[in-house]
């Protein structure tokens, strides 16, 4: 165990798992350069032929990424931000997400397409984009959204060895974020939910970046004898319902934070999932804090206007304790 | 043995002869399925275009790959997709290739190298180069080939691939069938240019064949995959062709205007690619009316047994139709977020 930034986090587990299976091949955008840092040494480390620099063409990458899985390649796709992941889409949507549904399962399709996702950087409105909910209603892709730097490795790891197409985005502007990761070989299955921080009084489901305001609301309600149960997914597809219906049963309130726009957000789904199998637990209505249905804005004050940050996760969950049934 | 001066031992030209009558009498078996509502859905004839397929494909082997088009019947047996299988796909039936997950428009057999056919225009592309990197990096001589309409020339993808595939020297051959019509609209109203000469700036050998000679199809090919497996780089080849049945089988039922000449349909019949090859044969006393009438036996036989296998064959259980999104299962007992 050591402490290390997501980033490097996110490098390590490339290099182990390029280092474990001679047949991972990496390609994408300036991944020699490493704009974000998590493909940084590997060119040097496995040379041109498993890792490439593509020209700008996200059309060919992500189709590129099928055909390659699909001659038995193990592929990494860097599709570096989330907005370019649009102009990738007709092989992601029509191809990678349905070449094996379409064929009865003829082939497998181990590819993981890293992106970075969501804003806060004044990156402006097409680098900013949240972009899970979009992949999620593909149905044939899996969505990683590691919320530290240990789930960053281990769930990489997985997404790597995974044979279907895996999302694996990285919260933007959250690489720099340090934390202890092991340095043994752990593996995160997908699929398994990480509670973060246990507690009574209501369960607060947070979403890949949202899960550090989450915590810092957490803790200061803490102040007040308010125990918040904070819920990490860390994937979207597949989705560990189960412990969010195991948390909400114990406290009978949910509040949801995600860096979503609003209509079709992921808190939305989980929302209408969690009223379906657990309304008889719920004391009160279930509150979603996401992003309103606008652009992300570049000036650093209209993009705080529109994230969700630590006063709206506070207030929503004050909200939802102080809501009294009207009489 | 020679056709033409191809220097082609007889048994692969009588072999290649047998793959277009395969191809086309599969299909006219479709039409007519078709015209009697026994197909649940679209099916894109590739008659009159024979050739291609057939002249290409005669140079792969199982391990080579191909992508294929929304007119994929051809590709897929010309690479040696089993007709029984592809029937009963298209029927919509628990043994077909895909077990009536795909249909028509997505015949696959990877077991065959065949990545397959493919409902978007141009969706091939990016596949195949990724399939030619792969065998690049397998370094074993195996090459790609994608097959793509002159409609599919048209999307920017088709740039992106020229440009990765001369820049990494993968062996990919791109193969574009130019049929005069991209869905209903006569090429020449859609497709600026050549579509040969736009590989040539890219440094890609293009080459422009006449699609209905089966023979300057596999010369064409012969010369793309060696140079591709020989490590020299990709290559295109525009085959001029012609669709001469419509864009989608009961496309009279909602194309109420005619989009095309019927004189021109009937000047491109008489050029049809399958007698042409048949009259050639026998000019140049390569096979007998005999034995080209044997294959026409044999074939009907082939035809006769895939539909009774496709008939035969029950419809899928409609319990698996969510049987198989993903190959590693997720955990739990919902296979994912709504399942019930």
């Amino acid at each position: 165990m050591a402490r290390k930034r997501l980033i490097q986090a996110m490098n390590e587990a490339l290099l182990e798992e390029m280092e474990r299976d001679p047949r991972i091949v990496l390609f994408g955008e300036d991944v020699k350069a490493s704009l974000f840092g998590d493909t940084k040494g590997l060119w040097k480390r496995f040379g041109p032929d498993r890792v490439r620099d593509t020209p700008i063409c996200e059309a060919l990458i992500s189709g590129m990424a099928v055909g390659a899985a699909a001659a038995g390649r193990r592929v990494v796709c860097h599709m570096m931000f989330g907005n370019f992941i649009y102009t990738g889409m007709d092989a992601i949507a029509n191809q990678a997400a349905k070449l094996r549904y379409m064929t009865n399962g003829q082939i497998k399709l181990p590819i993981t397409y890293l992106a970075v996702s969501g804003g806060g950087r004044s990156a402006a409105a097409q680098h900013s984009d949240a972009v899970h909910p979009v992949l999620a209603n593909l149905g044939g892709v899996k969505v990683v959204m590691p919320g530290s730097p240990a789930d960053a490795k281990g769930l990489l790891k997985a997404a790597i060895r995974d044979d279907d197409p895996v999302f694996f985005l990285q919260a933007a502007g959250r690489g720099g974020e340090a934390g202890e990761v092991p340095d043994e070989d752990v593996v995160i299955p997908l699929g398994t939910a990480s509670v973060r921080r246990p507690g009574r009084d209501l369960t607060l489901v947070a979403i890949g970046a949202m899960v550090r305001p989450a915590l810092k609301a957490a803790d200061a309600l803490a102040g007040d004898g308010i125990e918040v149960e904070v819920v990490d997914p860390r994937t979207i597809v597949p989705l560990d319902l189960e412990t969010i219906l195991g948390s909400v049963r114990r406290t009978g309130r949910l509040v949801l934070v995600d860096e979503a726009r609003d209509t079709c957000s992921v808190a939305s789904h989980i929302a209408a999932l969690v009223a379906e199998r657990a309304f008889d637990a719920l004391v009160a209505p279930v509150r979603r804090v996401t992003v309103p249905d606008c652009c992300i804005p570049y000036a650093p004050v209209l993009e705080r206007a529109v994230l969700p940050g630590v006063e709206q996760v506070e207030a929503a969950i004050r909200a939802t304790l102080a809501w009294r049934r009207p009489a | 043995m020679v056709a033409g001066g191809s220097n082609l031992p007889r048994e692969e030209l009588l072999e290649m002869y047998r793959r277009m009558v395969l191809i086309r009498r599969m299909e006219e078996q479709l039409a007519r399925d078709c015209a009697a509502g026994k197909l649940p859905g679209p099916v894109h004839l590739y008659v009159g275009e024979e050739a291609v397929a057939v002249g290409v494909c005669q140079h792969l082997s199982d391990r080579d790959w191909i992508t294929s088009t929304h007119r994929g019947h051809g590709h897929f047996l010309a690479k040696g997709g089993d007709p029984a299988g592809m029937m009963a796909e298209i029927y919509g039936r628990a043994d077909g290739i895909c077990g009536g997950f795909g249909g028509s428009m997505h015949v696959a057999d990877f077991s065959k190298g065949i990545i397959g056919a493919n409902g978007i225009v141009g969706g091939g592309i990016a596949l195949a180069t990724g399939a030619a990197l792969a065998a690049q990096l397998d370094g074993d001589g195996r090459v790609a080939v994608c097959f793509f309409g002159d409609g599919a020339a048209n999307q920017g993808v088709l740039m992106e691939a020229l440009n990765v595939a001369a820049l990494w020297k993968l062996p990919l051959l791109l193969v574009c069938e130019n049929n005069g019509f991209s869905e209903f609209s006569p090429s020449a109203t859609v497709t600026a240019g050549s579509i040969a000469q736009r590989a040539r700036p890219f440094g890609v050998p293009a080459v422009e064949v006449d699609g209905n000679d089966v023979v300057a199809v596999w010369q064409a090919a012969n010369a793309a995959v060696r140079r591709a497996r020989e490590g020299q780089g990709p290559s295109l080849i525009e085959a001029r062709t012609y669709r001469t049945r419509g864009h989608v089988e009961y496309e009279v039922t909602f194309i109420t205007e005619p989009y095309r000449d019927e004189a021109e349909v009937e000047a491109w019949r008489g050029r049809d690619p399958i007698p042409r090859f048949a009259r050639r044969l026998v000019a140049e006393g390569l096979a007998s009316a005999a034995e080209l009438e044997a294959v026409e036996g044999s074939v009907a036989r082939i035809v006769a047994e895939a539909v009774r296998f496709a008939e035969g064959s029950p419809e899928p259980a409609a319990a698996t139709a969510r049987g198989h999104m993903f190959a590693t299962a997720p955990r739990g007992s919902a296979p994912w977020p709504g399942s019930g």
